[in-house]
């Protein structure tokens, strides 16, 4: 084992080190998302009451022992419904990401490579997608493919993947002419194998701190949606459609809209800070101790 | 008659606007087994672009306008032509291994974009890399390019292009980068592994101590042609044109010790 193996080995720990001991702030978010992430796979188990379970005699009740959070109008228990709600939340915003960066990689892959005119008129569609605010966007695409959880999904990927198709075109247009895709491609390896041997990986390094800081942002579309009647159909539980139903009772029980929004307001700040820390630490011009 | 490679007539030109740039401007060159030819020129003349042309291999904007590869007499296409028929050695190895991946990975993606990629690659990795000097080669093949010297990377290249067993082999500026004692060492490699192996080299550099210790032939260009092409000895003797004259006068005049 040589001397130079054994500081990369250091190198790539320090690397995949997590970025804990950062700050109090990137402790609690982490933290936070965490516990979003147990809530959401674990909520059968962890949640003391089914989510849907209608029981008109308990409805509007206060916080107490049995119902944790207290009820809603129609005796839901508030814990539940926010425990499952989580599911829901995570859940669209994963399979949007997944969307976005799939469409973002054909689109600006395919604009990158091929340059000249086709180039010029993918970029253009783009455009058209990046002119418009997101949320009016997608609002205009649930006006088209109509209200539902699949078409929040696939109103936020139509509405975002712009952003990540131009960056992913500026990284293929970056890399493509590097030596070592020369060196490949003159060894004899096909333009597919080049682009996910050597592209995909620092194409998908930007990408996932581009979806980080992107994450909070679209739970609050979701939720947004949702809220207005747009997105996630009631009685499921969802946050924003929580907040909806208890919009009636703003007066009398505004504990029911202050839960959700709570939960909205700490896991999307989590996934900020959590997505600047993830930024910072992959930003190789922030740590000098890494050589490339 | 030897295994030969045939460039006939490319021309490669740059798209400007509506209008077309001509970089390379009617180029023939041919390469036999066991030979070694140098390609030589100032900077700009179009040598790099003859050979990445004739690969196939331009960057955006470059096209080739007119002109084929034969191998054997028979045209090849360039994809085919890449890795099976021609290995190719880049100017800075620092920068032709991709710096996230191993060299048993940049072994590995060789072998098997000439599909030759099989249980054995292992060993003969080991071999290549043993053949170009490279000592203790099972501790090379888990490192990085930045964990390697300038040295140590251009032999690794020079291993990977062993490793697709192509009969011909494009080196372009291949020591340039590297400081004069390597580069010595690299350019005997070079030429033992041309004359063992029975490769025919297109050997492409501005550096006429270069080409008075490998090359066979060499063809001059500028301006994207041709201008002459004859022995080496011939070249250094009796250079007939003045770019010839001035790539060889300015070699004497930094070595004088070595005419």
């Amino acid at each position: 084992m040589s001397v130079a193996s054994l500081d990369a080995r250091a190198s790539r720990r320090r690397m995949w080190r997590l970025p804990i001991r950062d700050s109090w702030a990137v402790r609690i978010a982490l933290f936070i998302v965490a516990l979003l992430a147990i809530a959401a796979i674990a909520a059968p188990w962890i949640a003391p009451y089914d989510p849907d379970a209608v029981d008109l005699a308990r409805r509007l009740q206060s916080p107490s022992l049995s119902h944790w959070l207290g009820t809603d109008h129609l005796g839901r228990d508030e814990l539940s419904r926010l425990i499952y709600g989580t599911r829901v939340s995570l859940g669209s915003v994963a399979l949007s990401i997944v969307l976005i960066l799939a469409l973002a990689i054909a689109v600006g892959g395919l604009s990158g490579y091929m340059g000249g005119r086709i180039d010029q008129a993918i970029m253009r569609f783009c455009d058209c997608f990046l002119a418009f605010p997101t949320i009016v966007l997608a609002l205009f695409l649930i006006g088209i493919l109509g209200t539902g959880m699949v078409n929040v999904i696939i109103a936020i990927a139509l509405s975002h993947f712009a952003w990540y198709a131009r960056m992913v075109r500026g990284l293929v247009l970056s890399f493509r002419q590097r030596d070592f895709v020369l060196a490949s491609r003159a060894a004899g390896a096909s333009r597919v194998r080049v682009f996910f041997e050597h592209l995909f990986p620092a194409i998908m390094a930007q990408m996932i701190v581009l979806a980080t800081l992107d994450i909070g942002h679209m739970m609050l579309h979701v939720a947004g949606l949702s809220f207005l009647g747009l997105g996630v159909q009631p009685p499921t539980a969802e946050w924003g459609v929580m907040i909806g139903d208890a919009r009636p009772f703003v007066w009398s029980m505004p504990m029911l809209i202050l839960w959700p929004g709570l939960a909205l307001l700490l896991s999307v700040m989590a996934f900020n800070i959590l997505g600047d820390a993830v930024r910072d630490r992959l930003d190789p011009s922030l740590h000098g101790d890494h050589q490339h | 008659m030897s295994e030969t490679l045939t460039i006939e007539n490319l021309h490669v030109a740059a798209q400007h606007g509506h209008h077309d740039h001509v970089l390379v401007d009617g180029v023939s060159l041919t390469l036999r087994r066991g030979r070694i030819l140098a390609l030589v020129g100032a900077s700009g003349c179009g040598k790099s672009i003859t050979c990445s042309g004739a690969q196939g291999v331009l960057p955006p904007g470059v096209r080739v306008t007119q002109g084929r590869v034969l191998h054997n007499d028979t045209t090849v296409a360039p994809e085919r032509l890449r890795g099976r028929v021609v290995a190719t050695i880049l100017q800075n190895p620092r920068s032709a291994f991709n710096p996230i991946r191993t060299m048993a990975d940049h072994a590995r993606e060789t072998l098997r974009a000439v599909e030759r990629l099989d249980g054995d690659w292992r060993s003969r990795t080991l071999e290549a890399f043993a053949t170009v000097g490279l000592e203790d080669a099972e501790s090379v093949l888990p490192l990085h390019a930045f964990e390697m010297s300038g040295g140590m990377l251009q032999r690794a290249m020079i291993a990977l292009a062993l490793l697709s067993d192509a009969p011909f082999l494009f080196a372009d500026e291949p020591t340039t980068d590297l400081d004069l004692i390597v580069q010595a060492r690299i350019l005997d490699l070079l030429d033992e592994l041309a004359r063992r192996r029975n490769l025919g080299v297109l050997l492409i550099t501005h550096d006429m101590g270069v080409v008075a210790r490998l090359a066979d032939e060499v063809a001059v260009m500028e301006n994207g042609r041709i201008i002459e092409r004859a022995t080496t000895r011939e070249i250094f003797d009796n250079p007939q044109r003045i770019a010839t004259r001035e790539l060889v006068e300015a070699h004497m005049s930094l070595y004088p010790e070595v005419a």
